[in-house]
């Protein structure tokens, strides 16, 4: 059974049949010449969008690029990173992507609005999935309605909340202070307190729906005569929920928490619709756009684009074996 | 004569020919402010009726931030999708390398402009950018609410201050609780480095970076003046102003509910149109000083560039002339009340029976101060980025404004090093 669900160790029986060299046939052996063929344009195309870029960005990060001038660029070599100046008069200071406290804001914003927003969706995002895996009549319109939040692109999503929580003509201040709860307008996306749950509260908004969505698809995996068992022998739905359902669904809650994780890691066009340039919600993403784009430091930006990559590939590499998560499929 | 008489006709087909093939597909981008878009589609439209030429819009966002990101992608990529580029006073020496020298090209009329537009607009002697119309900032008040009750529109901001409580909490008590005192842009962009420095300079707390790169921002005037502006959040200004740039406090203003408002004339044009509830009501005012010291209202404006990148620099060039003429600045001022950067404009007769804001501004575009961007050089934009970000801080509450004009002071210093660059 658990073998059906991603995530599950492939047997011994299967990894021994498929390193039997012997059993390589003459067919097998074509079979996977014409799969490298096939695969080989999808590989230069990804080396091409995906590696080159990546590579640049690593080497920009190592010299003095700018962007009035690109081929102008100098191997500096880890200055950007961290580099002692002397100012000759006895005195000096640090400067760096490593010294550097709005980085480091940066970083923490990052880490902060990840952690706390992909916590509120896995909830969410659990509870959703077992409501929509309940029959009911129109079940299939509400799962079609429930993904309209995640269908809207995100700009358009972060403007439209923009104007919905403008502290004059917004309609959530409107609506919260005829019900009574404020006596008066919130900027909801000016004031250092709530700019990030701002930000937060769209994000959830949003991504709830993919969460729900892919906790459902695992939730479906579920035989239902484990249900039946539980229910003749009478125990408690809650119980059942925490000793069967949740360790049925764990590997699809783990996938569907890293697909999130990296995507709020590198969240950017959300925060830089709704709060732009506020210190309090810069994240990695916007700290590296800025210097790239705004400002004269094409080198810094990549050199933060670099720190950015290894951060996440970082995280997902410690959360893959945290989690003991099996990314090769289950057979 | 009757082989001139063909002759002529072969002549005036091959003139109409060339002149077919000689008319070029411009495209020009720009922000949007207000009626920005609408003001310059009715005159390329007198443009392309005149040479033939098309001319397309590239619509911008509104944050001048925005636009400079794009502007630089663009233009590092090389793309010769865009051939006129409407730039920021500010921007002259960040994207200079990427624009035409129009010093000769425009040499006969150079002349007519205010110099010290010309002089922002000039790098290593290239003239990278061609004046369309300059900016000063006004003080927006309402002459009725004011006349109401008795108060006279403000010269020091202690004045701005009271008044601007008194009414609010006045008009208030009447009933009207939507107002505020006073809307300006506290939103963390350009603007607010605009704001911000009109606070301090019009307090003797002088420049961000004086002309000769010295960092002069961290002193007790400056201190105060921001301190007082931190005052008016939440007491005279709506929480929400540090989240405004001028179309959020126009909003503001022009629904009624504000007695004052500091923007740009722009606004003017617009608060008087006929759907305006504010039509009639306002007058404007210069930005009002501290005893002692002068108002000083940020230099703004906009230019036109043609990229080095374009294919049609000709034609790109006649259009930046067509723009940037006496007529049609005269055009822009009578309908969207633009100040003129040709001095001669602002004895107009006609602008100043349309638009009367424009001839009382002459000596304030004169005396208007302008942003560091000429000592801090291609750095300039990250100045402002600490500078705007120091003080949107400071009006939040975050920490004091000593606190922050210090450490403004320090991350100035570190990015000046041993010099701007």
């Amino acid at each position: 059974m658990t073998n059906a669900t991603l995530g599950a160790p492939p047997t011994d029986e299967a990894m021994r049949t498929e390193e039997q060299p012997a059993a390589r046939s003459a067919l097998s052996r074509q079979r996977l010449a014409s799969a490298w063929l096939f695969l080989t344009p999808m590989l230069a195309v990804l080396a091409f969008v995906a590696g080159w870029p990546l590579l640049q960005t690593i080497w920009f990060s190592f010299t003095d690029a700018s962007l009035a001038d690109l081929d102008a660029a100098r191997f500096v070599g880890l200055r950007n990173y961290f580099e002692y100046v002397d100012y000759g008069d006895g005195t000096g200071e640090w400067f760096g992507l490593f010294f550097d406290a709005q980085w480091w804001n940066a970083v923490w914003n990052t880490v902060y609005y990840t952690l706390v927003s992909v916590s509120i969706e896995t909830v969410f995002g659990l509870i959703v999935a077992l409501v929509l895996n309940v029959p009911f009549r129109g079940r299939g319109f509400v799962r079609a309605a429930v993904l309209i939040p995640w269908a809207i692109p995100t700009i358009v999503s972060a403007k439209m909340w923009a104007w919905m929580m403008n502290d004059q003509f917004g309609i959530l201040n409107d609506m919260l202070m005829s019900v009574g709860i404020l006596s008066h307008p919130i900027a909801w996306t000016a004031s250092p307190e709530t700019a990030m749950w701002a930000v937060i509260i769209v994000d959830v908004w949003k991504t709830t729906p993919f969460m729900a969505l892919l906790i459902l698809a695992g939730l479906q995996m579920v035989p239902s005569d484990v249900y039946e068992a539980a229910k003749i022998d009478g125990v408690h739905p809650v119980k059942v929920f925490f000793k069967v359902t949740l360790p049925l669904i764990r590997p699809a809650i783990l996938v569907a928490v890293i697909f999130r994780a990296l995507d709020a890691l590198r969240v950017f066009d959300l925060i830089y619709v709704l709060t732009p340039n506020n210190t309090e919600t810069k994240t990695m993403s916007v700290f590296a756009q800025e210097n790239l784009f705004q400002f004269d430091q094409f080198a810094y930006g990549s050199a933060a684009s670099t720190l950015l990559f290894l951060v996440i590939a970082a995280i997902t590499l410690v959360y893959i074996k945290a989690a003991r998560l099996n990314l090769g499929g289950g057979r | 004569m009757r082989f001139g008489r063909a002759a002529m006709a072969v002549a005036a087909t091959l003139a109409l020919a060339t002149g077919e093939v000689s008319a070029a597909e411009l495209s020009i981008v720009s922000g949007s402010v207000g009626a920005d878009i609408q003001e310059l589609r009715t005159q390329l439209a007198e443009f392309e009726a005149e040479t033939g030429h098309q001319v397309d819009i590239v619509e911008m966002p509104a944050s001048t931030s925005d636009q400079f990101g794009q502007y630089r992608l663009w233009l590092a990529a090389g793309t010769d999708d865009i051939d006129i580029y409407r730039v920021d006073v500010i921007w002259a020496p960040q994207l200079a390398n990427q624009f035409v020298d129009l010093r000769d090209a425009m040499a006969d009329v150079i002349g007519d402009h205010f110099p010290s537009v010309i002089e922002s607009q000039t790098v290593e002697g290239r003239l990278v950018a061609f004046p369309m119309y300059t900016d000063a900032p006004a003080l927006f008040y309402r002459k009725d609410l004011l006349e109401k009750y008795g108060r006279k529109p403000p010269t020091t901001w202690e004045e701005l201050t009271e008044t601007a409580k008194e009414i609010q909490d006045k008009e208030r008590a009447a009933g009207n609780g939507q107002i505020y005192g006073f809307v300006f842009q506290g939103a963390p962009y350009e603007g607010l480095t605009c704001n911000g420095l009109e606070w301090v300079a019009s307090s003797g707390g002088g420049q961000i970076v004086s002309p000769e790169g010295e960092i002069t921002i961290n002193n007790e005037r400056a201190v105060q003046a921001l301190e007082r502006a931190h005052g008016w959040v939440r007491d005279i200004a709506p929480a929400g102003v540090l989240a405004y740039k001028e179309e959020e406090a126009r909003g503001v203003w022009q629904t009624g509910n504000a007695v004052f408002m500091r923007n740009w004339p722009y606004a003017y044009a617009l608060s008087n149109g006929e759907d305006s509830p504010v039509k009639g009501k306002f007058e404007v005012t210069t930005l009002p000083a501290e005893p002692g010291s002068q108002s000083a209202p940020c230099l703004g404006g906009w230019n036109l560039a043609v990229s080095k990148y374009s294919k049609h620099k000709k034609e790109a060039i006649e259009l930046v002339r067509f723009l940037s003429s006496r007529r049609a600045q005269k055009e822009r001022a009578l309908t969207y009340a633009r100040l003129p950067t040709i001095p001669a404009l602002y004895d107009d007769p006609d602008i100043a029976e349309s638009q009367p804001i424009i001839a009382e501004w002459a000596d304030v575009v004169e005396k208007a101060v302008p942003r560091p961007s000429a000592p801090t050089k291609r750095q300039y934009n990250e100045v402002s980025k600490e500078f705007w970000t120091a003080v949107n801080e400071t009006l939040a509450g975050a920490a004091s404004a000593e606190t922050n004009l210090q450490t403004l002071e320090h991350r100035l210093r570190r990015l000046k090093r041993d010099g701007w660059r």
